[in-house]
């Protein structure tokens, strides 16, 4: 009687775990599937294409992945220095009680849901953009190609600014995790032999964590990759290939956003699930790789106590 | 990306830095520690100024448009003040509680199998799959609830939107409980064993006693995260301007109307999409509040026995 109900556990428990293993491999064949007319068609050069045209039906993802991969960029490129910094002074240097509530605080704000990042954005940053910052900027800098045309505060340049406000409370949680983990003999070690707090900082505690720093940064791309409703509101959505910070783009997961639900041929809909396969992809190797970093480096901290 | 939650939290505020008495040295060394270490610090307060104005600026803005008809009318005719969004609020109650009926079970049950039969490869990689699942663009996930269901069924509805939010919830279930089951002393359950009690009965009554506190603030947490999830809605739920609660039916949510709304020329419209921001802030902030007061209880009552 009681084996019998053992067994029903083990196989409604088993059960629960296959079901998250099919929708994997479901999403997965459904993406193929979906996207098989224009791989079919286009093969490869899908992917090597300028031209995104739904009325003259042509399709390539180039100017979406182009999109998708500055603006993250430019997004890491700002937060990676900020998050790093704040999670050094919340483990190291802010007094306890700071750094409690400051934690919660920042754990707190990557809560808050992307939409309204976005709504944010558009009535407070992009305003902000068009009559301050992409002016200063194309007086300062207006030789370089990224700062020249139209400042129209929506754009690339708009889309990697919110993805930085965003993704820094994920880069400074972990990391501060990452740090705080570290064992305090390392930076001790260094004191006493006379470094300075910050020389044992960069010495000991940064090379020592760096592991799961890179982990973290590696999530950080990972959401900011992914990220649609901000990046949606906020990039300008136009399929345009330009080295200009300050034009319209379009992203991965923007474009789907924008355009899945208009979609009517075949072609159309063929490319936005294929963007979407690629997406899939790429958000699916950053988390594991990411995973793979923070197991690494939870092995070391487990091997060196033991 | 699932961190345990109970536990560590405590340990979130790390002893400072012993004062290094005398100075370690003088000259450039000293103000090069000072000059980086207070840099850090101004790291931490400019961080904080976008953070801060976000939050400031939504409840400058929604405040004043929270009012009995916010909560009880349709949106006003385009361009005529006052009207509110009980449809898009119902919406998101609807679908948040149906996704919840389908993801916290499977993510209980497969929670389970990794905490109590998770040895084997195949639980390897369940593990390592439902972590992955956590950071997977959550529209993609959109685009598979519309092949799966609005295809088939050949209408948008609230029912595909659900599933679509089920999907994101499981992986969060299931990290927090396989941690918190394991966490149980496993002599709980061998004492269960020993007096006779089935496996499933050790686990269910003595081991799942334990462990709820923290199971429920994870099913909290996953709960915060969907509702204010607008991607994966956007062509499942689709949206509506009525009050529909017909779950096979296109239907309105917060998120979705605020994106609608973001778009708006009208500043009605406008005013409307800033105050299901604040209301939406204020649901996804009190259900992480409470989960980490759930989780401060529990690790306290943990450690008082």
């Amino acid at each position: 009687m009681s084996r019998r109900g053992d067994l029903v556990f083990r196989v409604l428990t088993a059960f629960g775990g296959t079901l998250i293993f099919l929708v994997v491999v479901l999403m997965l064949l459904q993406m193929l599937e979906g996207s098989l007319p224009i791989l079919g068609k286009a093969g490869l050069g899908f992917f090597a294409g300028a031209t995104w045209d739904p009325v003259r039906s042509v399709f390539h993802a180039l100017p979406s992945i182009w999109g998708t991969l500055v603006s993250s960029f430019i997004g890491l490129v700002i937060a990676v220095p900020f998050g790093l910094g704040v999670a050094i002074f919340l483990s190291q240097v802010a007094p306890r009680w700071l750094a409690g509530t400051a934690s919660v605080a920042v754990e707190l704000l990557a809560a808050i849901p992307s939409v309204i990042y976005g709504y944010w954005g558009i009535f407070v940053l992009a305003p902000l953009l068009r009559q301050v910052i992409e002016p200063g900027l194309a007086g300062a800098l207006g030789w370089l190609p990224f700062f020249q045309g139209p400042a129209f505060g929506v754009g690339m340049l708009a889309a990697g600014l919110i993805l930085s406000i965003m993704v820094l409370p994920t880069i400074a949680a972990i990391s501060r995790d990452v740090l705080a983990a570290v064992p305090v003999e390392q930076r001790d070690a260094a004191l006493a032999l006379g470094a300075t707090r910050w020389e044992a900082i960069t010495g000991a505690l940064l090379p020592y964590a760096r592991t799961g720093l890179v982990g973290a940064v590696v999530l950080a791309l990972g959401r900011a990759v992914g990220e649609t409703m901000a990046v949606t509101m906020l990039i300008g959505n136009q399929p345009t290939l330009s080295l200009s910070l300050f034009s319209p783009a379009y992203s991965m997961a923007s474009i789907i956003a924008n355009e899945f639900t208009e979609a009517t041929t075949v072609p159309h809909i063929s490319a936005l699930i294929a963007i979407g396969l690629i997406l899939f992809v790429l958000g699916f190797l950053l988390n594991a790789g990411a995973r793979l970093l923070v197991w690494q480096m939870d092995r070391r901290l487990g091997g060196e106590r033991a | 990306m699932s961190r345990p939650l109970a536990v560590e939290q405590e340990s979130a505020g790390r002893a400072p830095y012993p004062r290094p008495l005398p100075p370690p040295e003088t000259g450039w060394r000293r103000w090069k520690d000072r000059l980086m270490i207070g840099l850090t610090g101004l790291a931490f307060l400019l961080a904080l100024v976008p953070l801060a104005h976000i939050l400031g600026y939504t409840l400058w803005r929604g405040l004043p448009t929270l009012n009995w008809d916010f909560f009880t009318q349709l949106p006003a005719p385009v361009g005529e003040p006052g009207g509110g969004i009980v449809q898009a609020l119902v919406g998101t109650l609807l679908i948040v509680a149906m996704a919840t009926a389908m993801g916290v079970p499977v993510g209980l049950l497969a929670g389970i199998y990794l905490a109590e039969f998770g040895r084997g490869r195949f639980a390897t990689w369940l593990g390592f799959l439902s972590d992955v699942l956590t950071g997977i663009p959550s529209i993609t996930v959109g685009i598979f609830a519309y092949t799966l269901i609005v295809v088939p069924m050949q209408t948008f509805s609230a029912f595909s939107g659900a599933v679509a939010l089920a999907i994101l919830m499981v992986p969060t279930v299931t990290r927090t409980t396989a941690d918190m089951l394991r966490l149980v002393p496993v002599e709980m359950r061998d004492g269960a064993l020993a007096l006779g009690a089935p496996l499933w009965y050790a686990v269910l009554s003595v081991e799942m006693r334990q462990a709820l506190p923290g199971i429920v603030t994870g099913i909290m947490l996953a709960v915060a995260r969907v509702s204010g999830e607008t991607a994966p809605l956007l062509f499942t739920a689709f949206g509506a301007n009525v009050l529909v609660w017909n779950v096979f039916r296109p239907m309105a949510t917060m998120t979705l109307q605020i994106f609608q709304y973001s778009i708006s020329p009208w500043p009605t419209q406008q005013q409307l999409a800033w105050g299901a921001a604040l209301v939406l802030i204020v649901l996804v902030l009190a259900l992480n509040l409470g989960a980490r007061a759930l989780a401060k209880y529990m690790s306290r009552y943990n450690a008082g026995r």
